[in-house]
């Protein structure tokens, strides 16, 4: 049987899902994106304020399995006051790393949808497959 | 036959001709793709190591043995559905390429600008987008049957499409994601009545139910192999016979012709019209051994084997505080339940479910208009075939109440 200290549900993952950080809708954001996943429907969008190219605020909103919105939380966290150009350097490999957890294949988009997110909104960088 | 005389299935005989299960997991995703015996990979193999060669063109005498074997298993699911005739058994590679067939033959020639094409909203996307597509190209319309509250098709809503008059009308006659067993007879005639020309989707129910085409009045009657203990890559297009001589061929090339000249070809006959190309010779072969192995057990102990582990998994969910059915009662449903967890998601639970080697599905199950209409995104859902033991719904069972500990 699995355990509370199951390697794929760790606690800070649980707590990340339970209760995440930076959750909400930021009023008037400079920059706004929204992204699914059809196959299990999970959605993650973000809202970034901008200033002198920092990202001083920023919230997501969204709902889906622990991964994804774990994910999505975590990764706010990282980016509230990171200067954009930072930011775009943030890699698939910073994001399993910081889950910290063997993904399956069939996991790997819940756990990059925030990613996706970032990488659209933020930067304009459309449609690259995460897998 | 009644139940009183079912020789009822022995499960730990039957699980012993399934080497998969030596590994220790509990399989509940047979709605999916079922697992397959020895006897259906013997099969294959033998055609690998003994006869294998291609059919219907070679002299020698392995060559005559693959062609005698591959049409061997016609008559065999013939005899299972009870068709009329081998000629209206059409192998295709399963229950996508056979519908697809049917709307590029079929529906190409007879579905025009204005006509009216009645599915339902329990249809699996293999049995909408097609229609969808032909629909786009000719100008026709398409009107979805809907369900109430226990996943059951509004039969008046239907008999009001049927007034009309729709050209085609199609359905699988059970729900891949709700297990509803669906009114089909009774649907059939009742289109057939109104003029329709009606296909039904059988992927769920030729695996788990004696099913007789001739019986349920369909023109066209559509399964895969897999699902049914057979490999991938073999599954069955039924048409009946009028119909399928009028079509033109879905795939041109070898095999599927009589003459060939630069002015013109002649097509063979049926069925291999539309068999172009060197065909999935082992999968069909394996299919037949999966045919034989049904048959051994007999249809209606496999109902009612199902329907038993079905009442008992329904009851021992239904138990748990937070968990929702999805779906009409045991007797109305086939050996499938969907279900949600409240505040974990369907793909969370599988993934503790796997952790204890306990297979479930996750997902919108190819039914994405269903999920909609039923305001989800996604359900888990466990299924079940002739190997199901109950241990395997109490491992289930064992993981949602994990899944709750963890996620509490």
């Amino acid at each position: 049987m699995a355990t509370a200290d199951d390697q794929f549900y760790r606690e800070y993952i649980l707590d990340h899902y339970k209760n995440p950080r930076n959750f909400g809708r930021l009023d008037h954001p400079d920059i706004s994106h929204e992204e699914d996943n059809p196959l299990c429907g999970d959605v993650v969008g973000m809202d970034f304020r901008i200033k002198d190219g920092t990202i001083e605020e920023i919230r997501f909103h969204g709902r889906g399995c622990a991964i994804s919105q774990a994910s999505a939380s975590l990764l706010t966290e990282r980016l509230k006051g990171l200067p954009l150009e930072e930011a775009k350097k943030i890699s698939k490999q910073d994001v399993l790393g910081e889950l910290g957890i063997d993904i399956s294949p069939a996991r790997i988009k819940c756990a990059l949808l925030a990613l996706k997110v970032l990488k659209v909104g933020a930067y304009g960088l459309a449609g690259e497959d995460e897998e | 036959m009644s139940v009183a005389t079912l020789k009822p299935l022995d499960v730990p005989a039957i699980r012993k001709d399934f080497p998969i299960f030596e590994t220790g997991i509990a399989y509940l995703d047979s709605a999916n793709t079922s697992q397959r015996p020895r006897q259906v990979t013997g099969a294959m193999l033998e055609y690998f190591e003994k006869f294998n060669s291609n059919i219907h063109r070679a002299a020698y005498r392995i060559a005559e043995e693959a062609t005698i074997r591959y049409e061997a298993t016609r008559e065999k699911v013939r005899g299972l559905i009870n068709a009329a005739s081998t000629k209206e058994i059409v192998y295709t590679r399963g229950t996508t390429e056979a519908i697809n067939l049917v709307a590029y033959s079929w529906g190409r020639k007879h579905i025009q600008s204005g006509d009216l094409i009645v599915l339902t909203i329990l249809d699996h996307h293999s049995n909408i987008v097609p229609w969808q597509i032909l629909a786009a190209e000719k100008g026709a319309r398409i009107e979805y049957v809907d369900i109430d509250e226990k996943g059951e098709l509004l039969q008046d809503q239907f008999a009001e499409l049927l007034k009309q008059g729709p050209r085609l009308v199609a359905f699988n006659l059970v729900s891949n994601a709700l297990g509803t067993i669906n009114p089909a007879r009774e649907m059939v005639a009742a289109a057939k009545q109104a003029g329709a020309t009606v296909l039904v989707d059988g992927a769920q129910s030729t695996p788990h139910q004696p099913v007789d085409v001739r019986a349920l009045g369909c023109d066209f009657y559509a399964f895969s192999g897999h699902k049914m203990l057979g490999p991938t890559g073999a599954g069955i297009l039924y048409g009946r016979r009028e119909l399928l001589e009028a079509m033109d061929p879905f795939m041109a090339g070898g095999d599927m012709i009589k003459t060939v000249r630069i002015e013109g070809t002649t097509y063979h006959d049926l069925p291999w019209k539309f068999e172009a190309g060197t065909q999935a010779i082992a999968e069909v072969i394996g299919l037949g051994a999966a045919v034989d192995y049904l048959n051994g057990l007999g249809m209606d102990a496999v109902r009612q084997h199902e329907l038993e582990i079905t009442e008992y998994a329904y009851e021992a969910l239904s138990e748990i505080d937070g968990l929702t059915v999805y779906g009409p009662p045991p007797s109305r449903r086939a050996g499938v339940i969907s279900f949600s967890l409240d505040g974990i998601h369907p793909h969370d639970l599988a993934t503790i479910a796997d952790r204890d080697q306990v297979c479930l599905r996750a997902g919108h199950h190819c039914a994405m208009p269903l999920m909609t209409r039923l305001g989800i995104a996604a359900t888990a859902r466990a299924s079940f075939y002739v190997y199901t033991e109950k241990d395997e719904v109490d491992r289930l069972v064992g993981s949602i109440r994990e899944a709750q500990r963890i996620f509490s």
